[in-house]
C-alpha cells in the first residue's frame, strides 16, 4: 500500500474548513494570525525563487556547476530554501540538455520543493499525471503541447524518498542580452518541473 | 547495516507485495537497476509508519530503462530507494 492522497482533496480541505471554523469558535486560534501565517508561507513558496536560480546558472557558468553539483549549498548562498520544512530536505538539481530532458514526478503522492515551485498544481498531484509520465514522458509532454524532439532522451525523477527535484532549463534562444531578471520572469512553474520547454 | 552499495553497482528490487505502509513504487517491484548515487541515511518509513523502531539507512537514487521496468519505451527512469529494497546482483546474474 503507498497510499491514495489525491483522489481525497475534496473531502480533506472540508474537513480542515470545519477544523478551523472549530478552532476559531473556540478561541484556540486568531483567524488574523493564520491569515499571516499563510501569507508569510506562500511568500517563501514560489515558482520566482526557482526562477531566480535558474537565471543565476544561465549566466554563471560556476554558480551552475555548484547548483548541480550541491543544489541545497548553492540555494543557501542565493539566500533561498527548499521549502518551510526543518529540517532542510536534500535538494537534486537535473540539468536539460540538447540530448537530455529530465521531467519530475513524485508516484506516490506529491513531494515537491515548494519552496522554489510554489504550491504543486492539481494536475501534479493527479492520478493520471503521477502513472503515465513514469510510462509514457513523452505522450504527456505531447499532451501538454511540448512535442520533444525524438532524439532526445528523457529521464523522468520520480521523488520516492527524502530528495526532491527541480529541473534545470535550457535557456531559450535569443536571449543573449537578457538580464537575470528578465531571464527568471521566462522561468515557468512547468518548465522547473520540466513538462514545458522555457 | 552492511556496506553502503555505490554508484554502478547493480541492483534488484524486492517483488513483495507488502500489506503495509511502503516507498518501494509498485511499477519498480522486481526491477533490475544501477545505483546512481546515495543521498544520505533515513528512517525505512515501512517500519516508522507502524511506530516500529527504524535505524537511519542509505537512501540511493536508481536508475532504470523503460524496457526493464514496462516492457517497452526508450526513456530512464530513476526512483529513490531505501536500501532494504535492494539486494546487489552479481555480474553472472546480470547477464
Amino acid at each position: 500500500m503507498s497510499g491514495d492522497h489525491a483522489g481525497a482533496a475534496g473531502p480533506v480541505a472540508a474537513r480542515v474548513r470545519r477544523l478551523e471554523e472549530l478552532l476559531e469558535q473556540r478561541g484556540l486560534v486568531d483567524p488574523r494570525e493564520l491569515d499571516q501565517a499563510l501569507a508569510a508561507f506562500l511568500a517563501s513558496a514560489s515558482p520566482a525563487n526557482g526562477g531566480r536560480l535558474v537565471a543565476r546558472a544561465w549566466l554563471d557558468p560556476e554558480f551552475r556547476a555548484r547548483l548541480l553539483a550541491d543544489a541545497n549549498a548553492a540555494l543557501h548562498e542565493a539566500g533561498l530554501s527548499t521549502g518551510p520544512r526543518q529540517p532542510e530536505q536534500r535538494l537534486k538539481v537535473v540539468e536539460n540538455t540538447a540530448s537530455q530532458h529530465n521531467v519530475i514526478v513524485c508516484t506516490l503522492c506529491s513531494c515537491y520543493p515548494i519552496g522554489l515551485l510554489g504550491p504543486s498544481p492539481t494536475w501534479y498531484k493527479s492520478e493520471a499525471y503521477r502513472s503515465a509520465v513514469v510510462r509514457d514522458p513523452r505522450g504527456v509532454l505531447s499532451d501538454f503541447g511540448f512535442d520533444l524532439d525524438p532524439a532526445v532522451q528523457i529521464s523522468v525523477w520520480d521523488a520516492s524518498a527524502e530528495s526532491r527535484y527541480m529541473v534545470l532549463p535550457r535557456r531559450p534562444p535569443g536571449t543573449d542580452h537578457a538580464t537575470e531578471d528578465q531571464l527568471a520572469a521566462r522561468v515557468t512553474r512547468n518548465g522547473l518541473i520540466g513538462v514545458a520547454p522555457v | 547495516m552492511t556496506e553502503p552499495y555505490r554508484p554502478g553497482d547493480r541492483v534488484q528490487t524486492a517483488s513483495v507485495d507488502t500489506p503495509h505502509h511502503t516507498r518501494l513504487p509498485r511499477y519498480a517491484r522486481g526491477a533490475t537497476g544501477t545505483v546512481v548515487e546515495l543521498h544520505g541515511e533515513y528512517p525505512l518509513p515501512d517500519l516508522k509508519a507502524r511506530c516500529l523502531p527504524a535505524e537511519p539507512e542509505p537512501v540511493y537514487t536508481v536508475a532504470f530503462t523503460a524496457r526493464d521496468l514496462f516492457g517497452e519505451g526508450d526513456h530512464a527512469v530513476t526512483v529513490d530507494l531505501w536500501h532494504s529494497y535492494l539486494r546487489q546482483i552479481t555480474p553472472e546474474e546480470g547477464q
